[in-house]
């Protein structure tokens, strides 16, 4: 029996409370940081087959980008931050003042500048999250991938230490309106950070 | 590349993360985005019965939960193997070809961790073919990319496909 299996609604809406928040700060720091507007979906809980995951973002071959956190503190959990790939060109283009449409390929420099969006964005979602919640997390330096969704995201729970073919997810997309950004960003508490998670908002797993 | 033209209209089929499937020839058997995952394709080619399996983790022995047989490559393989008997293949006009097992992810701290799972991956596949005596005629294993694996019942060829790199064929 795993924890998630005694979840019951209000549990889902205390963790699409933590996406609505988390995600809603990351936002507004990634539209301080591109100076445009940029809005979120309405967040997603709930347990998912791996398969299904990939579903949520798009087409198994389809390229994206992954940042990816594991966050420590007072709960274990990972962090994944997904962009399409023509989002990842774009906000190259944007962070180095480049004309939109310079950037056709991924470079070091590209990477880099990925990768530091990934830590605004996640760290912006984890202060909300850890104050919502009063606790301590940090995120760990992040590591990247870019290739077809399937592997990226399968890879990204195995090569990170978690082996069940089912998780716990907490979904957000992000999306531009003057610009074609469009993102996904994944919480996935790991074991026993559930119950922490609810005792910290004065609900209980049973 | 012709070859993948001139079949289009055969049966295809997918196969999905921790899943494996059995089929006879015309068909063609798919799985898409292997990253440290690894996809084992099984033909005999007197038959013409291939098998198609795509794993995510070496070793059942690790772990509790094995309710997903198909998801270990020491459970997976011999399960496919014996389903592959069933159907009518034999043993001995077996063989194997190989992709997958690459690490996806670069991180300046992951380098801190000895493990690598698609290696490691790889190395059961190969332990466990050996144990069934299926010999592996050719791989493309290892990098850092993820793979397609289409695998054509009709000749027994398993086409790779990478991201920016094409399609070879092994």
């Amino acid at each position: 029996m795993e924890e998630w299996d005694m979840l019951n609604n209000l549990h889902i809406d205390a963790l699409r409370e933590i996406g609505n928040i988390g995600a809603g700060n990351a936002a507004t720091s990634l539209a301080n940081l591109l100076n445009k507007r940029i809005d979120m979906t309405v967040p997603w809980a709930g347990v998912l087959p791996l398969k299904e995951i990939t579903t949520l973002v798009g087409k198994e071959e389809e390229p994206v980008a992954c940042i990816e956190f594991s966050v420590s503190g007072s709960i274990m959990s990972k962090i994944l931050f997904l962009l399409d790939e023509s989002s990842c060109y774009l906000l190259i283009d944007l962070l180095l003042g480049r004309p939109q449409g310079t950037t056709k390929s991924l470079d070091k420099m590209g990477i880099s500048v990925l990768k530091e969006v990934g830590n605004v964005v996640t760290g912006s979602f984890l202060s909300a999250f850890a104050g919502f919640c009063q606790m301590s997390l940090k995120p760990t330096v992040p590591a990247f991938a870019f290739d077809m969704l399937g592997a990226v995201l399968s890879s990204a729970f195995i090569e990170g230490g978690y082996f069940s073919d089912k998780a716990l997810v907490v979904e957000n997309g992000f999306f531009g309106e003057e610009i074609k950004i469009k993102g996904h960003f994944f919480l996935i508490p790991e074991n026993e950070a559930l119950e922490k998670i609810f005792n910290s908002l004065g609900l209980s797993l049973v | 590349m012709e070859a993948l033209i001139k079949t289009q209209k055969i049966k295809e089929s997918k196969v999905g993360i921790a899943e494996w499937q059995v089929l006879s020839a015309p068909a063609r058997l798919i799985t898409l985005g292997l990253g440290s995952c690894v996809g084992i394709a099984i033909y005999d080619r007197t038959f013409r019965i291939g098998g198609l399996a795509h794993i995510m983790l070496a070793d059942s022995t690790q772990f509790n939960d094995k309710n997903n047989r198909a998801k270990f490559a020491d459970l997976a393989i011999p399960d496919m193997f014996n389903e592959m008997v069933r159907k009518g293949a034999k043993r001995h006009k077996m063989v194997a070809k190989i992709a997958g097992g690459a690490q996806m992810f670069s991180s300046t701290d992951r380098h801190l961790s000895v493990l690598n799972i698609g290696q490691r991956n790889v190395e059961m596949v190969k332990n466990t073919l050996k144990n069934l005596n299926i010999p592996i005629i050719n791989e493309d294993t290892g990098g850092n990319y993820g793979r397609t694996l289409i695998f054509d019942l009709e000749t027994g060829e398993v086409h790779i496909r990478v991201m920016g790199r094409g399609i070879k064929t092994i």
